[in-house]
């Protein structure tokens, strides 16, 4: 793992070691910077879909609950009008699909990154506490291939220092 | 001078983390702090007191009777929901109108919306005639075999409530996430290490997490934006959908909404104002923020002022002889007193806001924005009891007048706002760090 002080040179860190071979690159910031997820080699942002699958989800739940519990389960007359009557049904619809979306797109956002958790090998290195302050931090794995060069690789970026994370 | 005017050229990475974090590690606290804390913890004592009193004598208490059945319950409701509106059009419609000087302000502008959603979530369950029953309003599997009555504005009340309170929550965690790590990172005691820690859920800003991280915050922000308007809305549907003189109104969702902004900026000044003066805080929140918020106050107050206009306009247009004599009261009657307030204080005051001077000048905008408050509370004290007190028969007319426990609840229920407030600045950073430190980085870039 390597130490730098500004958010362009981890940017540039991390093309070069993708440029060089490296799969399994981490980068770690204070703040998130644009470019910086495609420079790690990240695929699909999963989380869109998830939003919109939770807000279909909480829609036609939403609609289903309220037209199956006033049609079928619980039919009264409310001043004369038919029990499917739709358009009160709307604002409970539209405030569920908006709970529901809102609800998987955290969960998945978490459950994407592997949150929760408590301990992570990262946080062994003292040093890495500055990476919510103002330090930024580049990680080549040891599941990566090329993981024999990676401490030299690291080197001949200049940074302000080289650590090892243990495992 | 860069365009959002944040003084930030002499703050760094570390400094700006260090100087807000600090403010909840360091604790450099001032005596005011200490007063305010006191004060508010004995309103709030004082607000959970009458609670109780009020739980086993009943709501007879209150000054309520027919036909005032809502009484300063649901006025303070309408009045603490139309507060917690500001946080979220911060949070929300500013990111996705990229302005970005929202940035200083909208941590501690949707921390307001949470308490004051919280605070106004309790009073519809205080009027209640018999509040352990308050959750009939949820679906839920009973042995009854009961659904609840989806064509009721009060069912829509519940969902819109509990779901903007949801979203605002997740909203206002996710962004404080990254920020917990940074003060667990800097936190010099295990017992803060560890609660830091926990509420940060492992967070170490992995480029890939940050990426998932901005994506659903947004679209989070396209979420809620629907939301803040659907709120009020739906709460101004509590009256329109009603036949009474007063509440059976058309133009009852936008003026609700309107109003809500109004009152909820004016909350922001009279948060941020102390705020950045006891905190040294001022490089983040400048005077051009505190102008900003001025401008939005003084639009959000002519959109109310046309919500008068036609209110009494449509009155008379209408024909209607009930909608005449309702307004004619609402000027000359019982409650005339406080519709003339309600006009001086939303529609005439906030008028000085077209002065450069006044816009910039801290302690006036603070006055100004106590008198919103005070405005925006009697309009809603208005368009309650004042609609009621007068409907279609004369032999059913009254008065209400409010009793020592109708104050004791609502000067209660402010105390354990700003409680939660100043509690609010002491455990969690009032100010987003990280998009602080996405700022200088931005404007560095800049200049």
């Amino acid at each position: 793992m390597a130490e730098f002080a500004s958010a362009d040179a981890l940017l540039e860190a991390t093309r070069k070691a993708r440029a060089a071979g490296y799969t399994e690159v981490e980068a770690y910031s204070p703040f998130p910077i644009e470019g910086l997820a495609d420079a790690t080699g990240m695929e699909r942002n999963w989380v869109p879909p998830i939003v919109l699958g939770g807000g279909v989800v909480g829609c036609v739940g939403g609609y289903f609950m309220q037209w199956y519990s006033a049609v079928v389960s619980y039919p009264i007359n409310s001043g004369g009008r038919p029990p499917h009557s739709w358009p009160e049904f709307i604002p409970v619809t539209f405030e569920l699909t908006v709970l529901v979306a809102a609800l998987a797109g955290v969960a998945g956002m978490l459950l994407l990154n592997g949150l929760p958790r408590l301990s992570h090998p990262m946080f062994n290195v003292r040093e890495f506490d500055l990476a919510s302050r103002n330090r930024f931090f580049i990680c080549l794995r040891s599941d990566d291939l090329q993981f024999e060069s990676a401490r030299n690789f690291v080197r001949q970026l200049e940074p302000l220092g080289v650590w090892e994370v243990p495992a | 001078m860069s365009e959002i005017d944040t003084r930030l050229e002499r703050w760094g990475y570390a400094s700006v983390s260090d100087k807000i974090a600090d403010i909840v590690l360091a604790r450099p606290t001032h005596w005011i702090w200490g007063v305010g804390f006191l004060v508010t913890a004995a309103g709030s004592a004082a607000l959970f007191g009458a609670i109780v009193y009020l739980f086993v004598k009943g709501v007879g208490i209150w000054g309520i009777d027919i036909p005032v059945a809502w009484g300063f319950a649901i006025a303070n409701f309408v009045w603490w929901i139309g507060i917690g509106h500001a946080g979220t059009f911060i949070s929300a419609i500013l990111l996705l109108l990229r302005q970005k000087w929202r940035t200083s302000i909208n941590r501690f502008a949707e921390a307001m919306t949470l308490f004051a959603a919280g605070i106004a979530g309790l009073f519809p369950i205080l009027h209640l005639g018999r509040p352990w029953f308050f959750y009939w309003l949820v679906p839920y599997p009973n042995v009854m075999e009961l659904w609840p009555q989806w064509r009721s504005a009060l069912v829509w009340d519940i969902f819109a409530i509990s779901t903007y309170l949801i979203v605002s929550l997740l909203f206002w965690y996710l962004g404080v996430v990254p920020d917990l790590a940074t003060l667990r990172d800097r936190a010099t005691s295990r017992v803060k290490q560890v609660a830091y820690g926990l509420l940060a859920l492992g967070w170490r800003g992995e480029a890939r997490h940050w990426a998932r991280f901005e994506t659903v915050y947004l679209l989070l922000a396209g979420l809620a934006t629907p939301l803040v308007v659907s709120v009020h809305s739906v709460v101004s549907l509590d009256f329109a959908i009603a036949i009474v003189p007063g509440y059976h109104s058309t133009i009852f969702p936008p003026y609700f909404v309107a109003g809500a902004l109004f009152s909820g900026f004016a909350m922001v000044l009279t948060l941020a104002i102390p705020m950045r003066h006891f905190f040294h805080l001022e490089d983040f929140i400048t005077v051009r923020h505190l102008e900003l918020a001025a401008k939005v106050l003084l639009a959000c107050g002519w959109i109310v002022a046309y919500g008068y206009f036609m209110e009494t306009f449509i009155a008379f247009y209408s024909g209607d002889p009930y909608e005449i004599a309702m307004v004619k009261d609402r000027f000359f009657g019982f409650y005339g007193p406080v519709y003339w307030t309600v006009l001086t204080c939303n529609v005439l005051v906030p008028q000085i806001l077209w002065w450069r001077a006044a816009r910039r000048s801290v302690w006036t905008l603070f006055a100004l924005s106590l008198a919103v408050q005070l405005g925006m509370w009697l309009e809603r004290v208005m368009i309650v009891v004042q609609s009621m007190h007068r409907d279609f028969l004369p032999s059913s007319w009254g008065l209400f007048i409010p009793t020592m426990w109708d104050w004791i609840i609502l000067g209660g229920s402010i105390a354990f706002f700003f409680f939660l407030f100043l509690s609010f600045l002491r455990l969690m950073p009032a100010i987003s760090i990280y998009e602080m430190r996405k700022l200088i980085r931005e404007e560095g870039v800049r200049s």
